[in-house]
């Protein structure tokens, strides 16, 4: 069984690489090879959960070592995989997914001519995303943080050449980066401290350190899933990254990829449990941008950028759940998988509309969709009912145990953050229900693009219908499935264990709250959207509502500060480099010359000016002579 | 007696070079294959003595010893540790891609008249500057090293000042006198760094009373050879000099990006893949070898001058208008790091340090190399010239991407290997120190992702329409530079497995151990 | 007879020789100085191997006057040739190595 787990990352790396080097050959048959392979991984996937399932909860964690990989005095690094429960929940988040979303690009890049590479990519993102979640040691794990940032940058500037995908891509490789420096910092520190950065040995040996230690590896690692998963303060590029395709922002940029973050802080758990200070800046980190990136999806007209502020928030709880400890561990995990099923749906869908609009993606331009793509329209409409909490759907049972973890947090803290979770359920209902109001119903906003073509909106094909309601079901019942005794907590339990706190309020309180807040968001939405037509264009708004348009001025504040100052900083040292330094050097050479200048009038040619200097030396010479001598 | 096998792997390239020069003028396509023929079989040579090098066995091997200028105790020693012989295989692996690359940079213009012989001269150049390298990689006499050391200058001289990238803005002229300008300056710089180590050999002679290094460090080990403290820094200040303005460090790097931004891009690969590395080699083998104590003693700044190089290079990178000055600029910046892991004096710093050389040759020449194809369509070096030109050349953007990313330090490709086990390797003697040295990744990313934006990505720019994309014989020189990268990224145990019995003989001389780990280090 | 006033002699020859040299631009008179000063020289030698008793001073002495016959031949001769060419014998119009 052990050697399943390379099989699983071997498939889709085959398939990248085929696809990638193959060239125009494989043109016609690219696509299918690309969604095999995706299936095949899917398929040992599922081979190996089975597997998993048939043994007993403690030893169902799987080992395989391939080789040994940097091997240097006192430092060993392997590539070695572990599949233990966390690990086995993300892979059949990835490959499922994945493996759906592979089937609804063939129809959605059906007309791209570069189609064949961009499944390339895929592949290539699915075995990276997978080397993550099954290394077991850190530095592995980077190997997959870094080729997933890698597909992603790939992806997001698949067009490249419209500039603005460009210049998308670049951004989200570069904070990235600066999230991968936390994750290598992190190694570095655990490597000084224990000598290793295995998964095992570092975890089991917490105890032998100091907090200080322990306080320092954990903000690092947060640092790196602040950057991974678009957390406050390294959350700009998500919005941007909304250039690539839209199957791309539904696999990468909402299922997969950004909740890395989340599964490196529940792997680390033994360490932030034992450094108290690094856990409440992951728990702040997770409520600022739950509000943060709640009210950005509030003011987004473009829709994708309206969902993408969304992730944002959701993650934003996946990380306040995870940073409140072994209480919310398995929740921040739970809530990642419902939220995998129904974000990427309604990515999907949004794809789905976009494909039947002429690539429009401003809301304010749909209206009334629902009658002329009612697959969408019901798809779409599963994802938002479970994204807000509608009750017995997926979205709340995840979400109402996230909430129910803060208040169980305790004390002052524990209220704060109970009720920061409750005010963006609340943003949550009216922000989601503004993107249905504004895309499925209402009147026809339809505006011809710019080429003159009124659009002509159409269901999509089946290719893309079915991945959509495939991810509808698991939207609407995978939560009730995990929840029924408690079938999600026993499964992963003894890899991230679980305390239950102690809950100020009821669970009862805690649900019934949570459903005033669910009628209030989705009443004044109803109110400022439902009630009366929609203008075209944007009105100007309140203060907050422009500062939302512009990412709460996160870009503004980059592009003043890091972009400005970092040109003036750059061109002032290269001015530097060419005068100071390379002056100081280049004067030296010019004094010599100078000098040698001057030196050169005394050979004037006259024998008998030689002849003086000659007499006057050894003058000079006889008279030092003679003058020590005497002395 | 057995076969001189260090010897012949130089002689054979110098023997190259001067039948080359013979070929007449008008066989120029005899010449290019008479030196691709003669890298090859150097290559063969170096794989041999690669494969002949038994990691676990004597710190040096395969050594020859000749007497050679009796009166002053010089002899002609060779002998190759595991990292001489890494290296020396890391340079005959890169001239035949040279060569190729450089297939047509020497071509006569039409101006010229017929007797003019620039493409004989040219290849022989490349082919004694291998030869030399290759020998000084080897040799373990102080004095046989600093010929070679000084004696390099001259091939790359006239290659930097006699054969000019085509490829300038400006006037025939003007890009002559630039040309000859960073030529000279080349020259100087160098010259001014070898006069020093000169003195310094010589003073060396005068307390030792030999130049080899074996009898240097057996007098050493028995203590019949004690320097005093200060005699040994300012000796070990001698060497450093020549070695920082060679490999190139803060603030002595100006000669560089003029070097490397007026040759043709085969020879810039030259200059910063296989001659600098003569610089830092040295620093490992002579500097902490010759002068232990010395060299704990300028530890301290040599770290603060390496982390500005890997900062200050990157920063500079970033604000730099042409390609060929980027990758400059670049280099400076992870010469840096190389630098950094030799005087971290950690196992994994000094084994980083020398993966660091051979994965940044490989990583370079591929970058510069393409970076070269690319100059040629288009005739000029400057960024803003380009735009859109993945849209028109796929292949020549994915191969310069791929190179980029090797140059930025993806994980999977060969440079991350030995730059982290650098920064480790540095964190766990001086934590600041590794934290600000990695900033440097995000500044690499930065660079490497402006460059390729500008040039690769946005709409197709009207000069660049209708350019081709790469050549077989282009290919040939570009995929395995790249299936390497890849082969070393993941697989990087063979080249550790030499190097790694090297580095603990260095760590022995300089007495030092590596830092425990304080779980370990408590129970 | 102290043979120190024959060094007073050999110095005044020699430094009489020494400002002809620098003063004079004549090349012919140039020579003359050069010869006075080998011959202040000789009659120094000639004077300490007397003081000290030896031989020495003498047999160098011979030498001097060789090498200073060679030197008439060749100076002599290459006067003649720059006279020649250029119908001076000054040697500040022989400044040709000057850049």
């Amino acid at each position: 069984m052990e050697n399943l787990i390379a099989l699983l990352v071997a498939a889709p790396l085959l398939g990248a690489a085929v696809l990638l080097c193959g060239g125009r050959r494989l043109d016609r048959a690219g696509h299918w090879l690309g969604t095999l392979l995706a299936a095949v991984s899917f398929v040992i996937g599922v081979v190996l959960f089975l597997d998993m399932l048939g043994k007993g909860a403690e030893d169902r964690t799987l080992h395989q070592k391939l080789f040994s990989w940097i091997p240097v005095e006192g430092f060993q690094a392997d590539v070695a995989f572990q599949l233990d429960q966390l690990s086995m929940t993300f892979v059949l988040l990835i490959t499922g997914v994945g493996t759906l979303i592979h089937i609804y690009s063939i129809g959605y890049m059906e007309h791209d001519e570069r189609r064949r590479r961009f499944f390339g990519y895929l592949n290539l993102f699915l075995a990276a995303m997978l080397i993550l979640v099954v290394a077991d040691n850190y530095l592995l794990l980077y190997v997959g943080w870094e080729g997933v940032g890698l597909a992603s940058y790939l992806l997001i500037g698949f067009w490249q050449h419209k500039p603005s995908a460009a210049t998308a891509a670049k951004k989200a490789f570069l904070v990235n980066r600066v999230g991968d420096m936390g994750l290598s910092i992190a190694i570095m520190l655990m490597f000084t401290t224990f000598g290793t950065f295995a998964f095992g040995p570092v975890l089991a040996a917490t105890g032998e350190t100091s907090e200080g230690k322990l306080t320092a590896i954990g903000l690092m690692l947060l640092l790196a899933a602040c950057g991974k998963s678009a957390q406050v303060p390294l959350q700009s590029w998500l919005g941007d990254a909304m250039e690539g395709p839209t199957p791309v922002s539904a696999l990468i940029h909402a299922a997969t990829m950004v909740t890395a973050g989340v599964y490196l802080i529940v792997r680390s758990g033994a360490i932030f449990n034992a450094a108290p200070d690094a856990q409440l800046a992951v728990v702040v980190v997770g409520a600022v941008t739950l509000l943060f990136g709640a009210i950005v999806g509030c003011a987004k007209d473009d829709i994708k950028k309206a969902l993408a502020g969304s992730t944002m928030s959701q993650i934003g709880y996946m990380i306040l759940a995870a940073g409140l400890g072994p209480i919310g561990y398995v929740f921040a995990i739970m809530h990642l998988v419902t939220h995998g099923f129904f974000k990427a749906g309604l990515f999907l869908g949004a794809g789905s509309v976009m494909h039947g609009m002429n690539d429009e993606v401003d809301m304010r331009k749909f209206g009334g969709l629902r009658k002329y793509m009612p697959v969408t329209f019901i798809t779409f409409g599963l994802g938002y009912l479970a994204i807000i909490g509608f009750p017995g759907l997926s979205g709340f049972f995840s979400k109402d145990k996230i909430i129910e973890a803060a208040f169980a947090k305790g004390g002052t803290e524990g209220w704060i953050l109970g009720s920061v979770a409750l005010l963006g359920a609340a943003i949550t209902a009216f922000y989601m229900t503004r993107v249905m109001l504004l895309t499925f119903f209402g009147e026809k906003r339809w505006q011809p693009d710019a080429e003159g073509h009124q659009p002509h909106p159409h269901e999509s094909p089946k290719s893309m219908t079915i991945p959509m309601i495939v991810l509808a079901f698991g939207s609407v019942f995978a939560g009730g499935f995990f929840s029924i005794g408690d079938r999600f907590l026993n499964w992963l339990e003894p890899v991230t264990g679980h305390s239950h706190g102690h809950a100020p309020i009821g669970a009862a309180t805690v649900t019934a709250a949570t459903m005033v807040v669910l009628v209030i968001g989705v009443a004044i939405a109803w109110a400022m959207y439902g009630r009366k037509p929609v203008p075209v264009v944007a009105p100007r708004g309140s203060l907050l509502t422009r500062a939302a348009r512009r990412d709460l001025l996160q870009d503004d504040f980059n592009h003043v500060v890091l972009v400005r100052g970092g040109e003036h900083l750059t061109r002032s040292l290269v001015y530097v480099d060419h005068t100071l330094v390379d002056g100081v050097v280049n004067g030296t050479a010019a004094s010599m010359g100078g000098l040698s200048g001057r030196l050169r009038k005394l050979q004037n040619g006259y024998a008998r000016s030689y002849a003086v200097s000659m007499f006057g030396g050894t003058a000079v010479l006889i008279a030092a002579t003679l003058l020590m001598r005497a002395v | 007696m057995s076969f001189p096998l260090l010897t012949a792997t130089a002689a054979l390239p110098a023997i190259g070079a001067v039948a080359t020069a013979a070929v007449p003028a008008a066989r120029r396509t005899a010449a290019k294959w008479l030196a691709l023929v003669f890298s090859l079989a150097t290559l063969v040579l170096a794989g041999i003595a690669l494969a002949r090098f038994e990691p676990g066995g004597e710190r040096y091997q395969l050594t020859e010893s000749h007497a050679w200028i009796k009166d002053f105790g010089v002899r002609y020693e060779l002998g190759v540790d595991g990292i001489g012989v890494v290296l020396m295989a890391l340079t005959a692996l890169l001239i035949p891609f040279v060569i190729l690359a450089g297939w047509h940079d020497a071509d006569p213009l039409e101006t010229k008249s017929s007797r003019w012989r620039p493409t004989q001269g040219f290849f022989a150049l490349i082919l004694m500057v291998e030869a030399m390298v290759i020998l000084s990689f080897e040799a373990t006499d102080v004095f046989l090293f600093y010929i070679l050391f000084e004696a390099m200058l001259i091939p790359m001289y006239f290659l930097i000042g006699g054969f000019g990238d085509r490829a300038h803005t400006g006037s025939d002229e003007n890009a002559a006198a630039q040309r000859s300008y960073a030529a000279v300056k080349f020259l100087l710089y160098n010259l001014v760094g070898g006069l020093i180590m000169l003195a310094a050999v010589i003073g060396l002679y005068v307390v030792a009373g030999t130049f080899s290094l074996s009898e240097i460090a057996e007098a050493r080990a028995n203590g019949s050879l004690s320097m005093a403290t200060s005699t040994e820094r300012w000796l070990f200040l001698g060497f450093f000099f020549a070695f920082a303005v060679k490999a190139p460090l803060w603030p002595l790097h100006t000669w560089l990006p003029n070097a490397m931004g007026e040759a043709t891009s085969p020879v810039a690969v030259l200059i910063t893949a296989v001659v600098d590395k003569v610089g830092t080699f040295a620093m490992l083998r002579f500097c902490l070898q010759l002068f232990p104590e010395a060299s704990k003693w300028a530890t301290p700044v040599i770290v603060v001058l390496a982390l500005i190089s890997i900062v200050y290079g990157a920063l500079l990178a970033v604000g730099q208008r042409d390609i060929k000055r980027l990758i400059a600029y670049a280099s400076i910046s992870h010469f840096g790091f190389i630098i950094l892991g030799i005087f971290a004096m950690t196992s994994q710093g000094q084994s980083g340090a020398t993966l660091y050389m051979v994965n940044h040759g490989i990583s370079t020449a591929a970058l510069m190399l393409v970076a070269g194809f690319l100059i040629t369509r288009r005739g000029s070096r400057l960024i803003a010239d380009y735009g859109g030109v993945q849209k028109v050349a796929p292949v020549l953007a994915g191969t310069f991407l791929i190179g980029g990313l090797a140059t930025l330090s993806l994980p999977g490709l060969a440079p991350f290997v030995s730059e982290f086990l650098v920064l480790v390797g540095t964190f766990s003697a001086y934590p600041a120190a590794g934290v600000i040295a990695t900033t440097g990744i995000v500044l690499a990313a930065l660079y490497v992702l402006v460059l390729y934006q500008r040039t690769m990505t946005g709409p197709v720019k009207a000069e660049v329409q209708g350019m081709a994309d790469l050549k077989v014989r282009e290919l040939v020189v570009v995929l395995p530079l790249i299936a390497l990268l890849l082969f070393l990224g993941v697989y990087p145990k063979p080249l550790t497995e030499i190097v790694n019995p090297a580095v603990q003989h260095t760590m022995s001389d300089v007495q030092k151990k590596d830092p425990q780990p304080e779980v370990e280090a408590a129970k | 007879m102290n043979p120190v006033y024959y060094l007073y002699l050999a110095a005044l020859l020699f430094t009489i020789g020494a400002a002809g040299v620098l003063i004079r631009r004549n090349a012919i008179v140039l020579f003359m100085c050069v010869e006075l000063m080998l011959n202040a020289c000789n009659l120094a030698l000639v004077t300490f191997s007397r003081m000290h008793g030896n031989l020495d001073g003498q047999i160098i002495a011979f030498f001097t006057m060789v090498v200073a016959a060679a030197e008439v031949v060749v100076g002599l001769a290459i006067i003649v040739s720059v006279f020649r060419s250029r119908h001076s014998a000054s040697v500040d119009d022989a400044s040709l190595m000057k850049l």
